[in-house]
């Protein structure tokens, strides 16, 4: 039947229709995309000087004190005058990269481990959880610190502690969500019918309870980012001249009380990359807000 | 329905019940201490015997004996062995040197505790009212002025980083107003701490409690005036996580038939949604608590270090920051202690007030 829709298709249809009538969707997509354009296009908006390395912001001079916009630093330049324009713009591809790598490898381990938990049950699944229950004893922050200190400081050593960690949540979330799967008649059919565990996992249970994780990830993309912020700003992550918006906070920390007669002085080294961060995550927030409206079985029909 | 526990009355065997529950617990709150132990003990194994040994040099002269050390504390011995001796060493109480507090890291702890406790003694009370207060209204009014507003401002708030925060507030009311400072106490007041042993006496190492205690209300004033803006970053991290979840509760239940039931027969809004509804939506906010205290911890630490507050936070923060793998990792060891007994607790309580819960 070519005519008719596939079922599939036309859910989706309904859920975009869905999430594109929401306000709160249409500011999160459209702040992201400009994210996304800043990103694609840092090269030509702030051609690198480095062409070892391009996420290394170039500074002219080492005077520690920050100086305002002028023409050629339309946003100034933080202590140690790196250029914050640059930092902010390369800064954007290391907060998608930091996101985008965390809640890819989180949720492929978590996804993978909870089909495996939920669809087979006993004993795998109570091994798999009781990991889980173990790794969720303690708190994200204080896992990745000591992972961090394990194997050493820096950006990609942050990544991969965050993925190590965050996977996690999401065995819980797809497990919740395949328990329900697990028992119903359309699973059932198909196991009778022969067709392997693998193919049932992948095609039939995989799609119809993803929609909960991806919720979770929309969300975690930007407390991930935030994450990664706060170990940078701690000395941990990102090196000092990094383009990566954490770092840029921590160089401007001694300046954010300037002199006594003009206490907010050096306001533009902390509040502009500090309002990236905040728009960045702003927008995954809005967005995963907007999907679990749209995906949510009980509200959408409404 | 209120069960009376202690009434024989009700139901023979709820305390039969009840009681294979709590051993139940138990044994699971053992072995997810025993997992716990053996994850921070794998992480600690990837040092080489070299840096794990430099843990236990407390002076410059020491560094030379660091063979000696490895052959003491047996960092070439089969991984079962040194886990063994890691356990017992952590339970008799020696973890190590903290390089930053410059004492063993027992000690350290017990130094540092008082802060943090006091920031959060000031915090949990406010964010679980307010909290309560602000979902409860949003609930009622549901699609609401007030409902949207406390919406948005609530995802911004889940979208404002900690530290970002903190150094904000610092800005304004520390750089700008000159209203509040950072640091715990006034200089002159630690000076005056420092050189009069005598007349001041550390009770409990909060200096609000203390400065009553030692009738110096001047130490408990400035102390509250330190205390202000960390509270309120320390509230705003947590109440936007209160205020959903109760809201979301206090939704679901006004649509019950209870409700529906108690408005046909005319009885007064107030008195069904506060005395009937919001109790009612109040049980699963229990429920949050154990990521309410993962949030106040994770909290801490950036208000701290923004704040410079020798606490907890602080300490760990800092700790990292050194490479200090000691700290690090009873810091760790403790932090999944109290969050597994915290989560024990929270579940106990959620099974005495929810009869359905312990009976599934």
């Amino acid at each position: 039947m070519p005519e008719n829709k596939h079922p599939r298709l036309k859910e989706l249809k309904f859920t975009l229709s869905k999430i594109l009538r929401n306000p709160s969707a249409i500011i999160g997509f459209s702040l992201l995309f400009f994210f996304v354009g800043v990103a694609a296009f840092a090269p030509y908006l702030a051609p690198p000087k480095n062409i070892h390395n391009n996420y290394l912001v170039p500074h002219e001079g080492f005077s520690p004190t920050p100086k305002p916009p002028s023409a050629k630093h339309i946003f100034g330049t933080t202590s140690g005058q790196y250029d914050i324009y640059y930092g902010v713009i390369w800064g954007t591809r290391t907060a998608f990269k930091i996101g985008g790598i965390v809640i890819g490898l989180a949720t492929l381990i978590g996804v993978t481990l909870g089909i495996i938990a939920g669809y087979y049950g006993g004993v795998v699944d109570e091994i798999i959880m009781r990991g889980v229950d173990i790794v969720f004893a303690i708190p994200l922050l204080i896992l990745v610190m000591a992972i961090v200190v394990a194997f050493g400081t820096g950006l990609d050593k942050v990544i991969i502690a965050l993925a190590l960690v965050k996977w996690r949540s999401y065995v819980r979330v797809m497990r919740s969500g395949i328990l329900t799967l697990r028992d119903s008649d359309f699973v059932q059919a198909a196991k009778i019918m022969g067709v392997s565990d693998f193919k049932i996992m992948i095609r039939h249970i995989l799609p119809n309870s993803i929609y909960p994780v991806i919720v979770v990830g929309t969300m975690d993309m930007g407390s991930m980012v935030i994450t990664a912020s706060f170990m940078s700003f701690l000395g941990l992550g990102a090196p000092r001249g990094y383009a990566d918006w954490g770092q840029m906070v921590a160089s401007a920390r001694n300046y954010i009380v300037g002199p006594a007669h003009d206490p907010l002085k050096f306001w533009y080294t902390v509040v502009i990359p500090g309002l990236c961060i905040i728009l960045f995550v702003l927008s995954w927030n809005l967005i995963g807000d907007a999907l679990r409206d749209a995906f949510d079985p009980k509200q959408r029909r409404r | 329905m209120r069960i009376n526990l202690f009434n024989p009355c009700f139901n023979g065997n709820i305390g039969v019940i009840l009681q294979a529950y709590i051993i139940r617990r138990l044994i699971f709150l053992i072995f997810v201490l025993f997992g716990v132990s053996i994850l921070i003990f794998g992480i600690l194994s990837t040092f080489s015997p070299e840096r794990r040994a430099a843990a236990f040099v407390t002076t410059p002269q020491q560094a030379k004996n660091i063979p000696e050390l490895i052959e003491r504390y047996g960092f070439n011995d089969p991984v079962y062995l040194q886990y063994i001796r890691w356990v017992k060493e952590i339970s008799s109480g020696n973890m190590g040197w903290s390089i930053v507090a410059a004492r063993p890291v027992f000690d350290a702890f017990w130094h540092y505790f008082p802060i943090t406790l006091e920031l959060n003694l000031f915090a949990t009370p406010i964010f679980i009212i307010l909290g309560i207060w602000l979902g409860t209204q949003a609930g009622i009014k549901k699609d609401s002025a007030f409902d949207h507003i406390t919406r948005i401002v609530a995802i911004i708030g889940w979208s404002l980083p900690t530290f970002l925060f903190a150094l904000i507030l610092l800005m304004v009311f520390y750089g700008y107003f000159n209203l509040f400072s950072p640091e715990i106490l006034s200089h002159d007041l630690v000076t005056f701490i420092r050189n009069n042993p005598d007349s001041y006496t550390a009770y409990t190492g909060m200096y609000t409690i203390d400065g009553i205690l030692n009738g110096r209300f001047d130490i408990t004033l400035d102390a509250l005036k330190h205390l202000v803006l960390p509270v309120a970053t320390q509230v705003i991290v947590v109440v936007a996580l209160v205020m959903r979840v109760m809201r979301s509760n206090m939704i679901e239940e006004t649509s019950k038939d209870y409700v529906i039931t108690a408005k046909a027969k005319g009885a007064d809004k107030k008195t069904i949604y506060i005395k009937h509804a919001r109790r009612n939506a109040l049980i699963p906010v229990i429920t949050i608590a154990g990521e309410m205290a993962a949030f106040a911890m994770e909290g801490s630490i950036a208000v701290e270090i923004v704040f410079n507050r020798q606490g907890l936070g602080w300490w760990l923060a800092e700790s990292a920051i050194q490479l200090d793998i000691p700290v690090v990792m009873c810091m760790c060891l403790f932090m999944g202690a109290v969050f597994v007994v915290t989560n024990l607790v929270i579940d106990l309580l959620y099974a005495y007030i929810d009869p359905r819960i312990r009976l599934s």
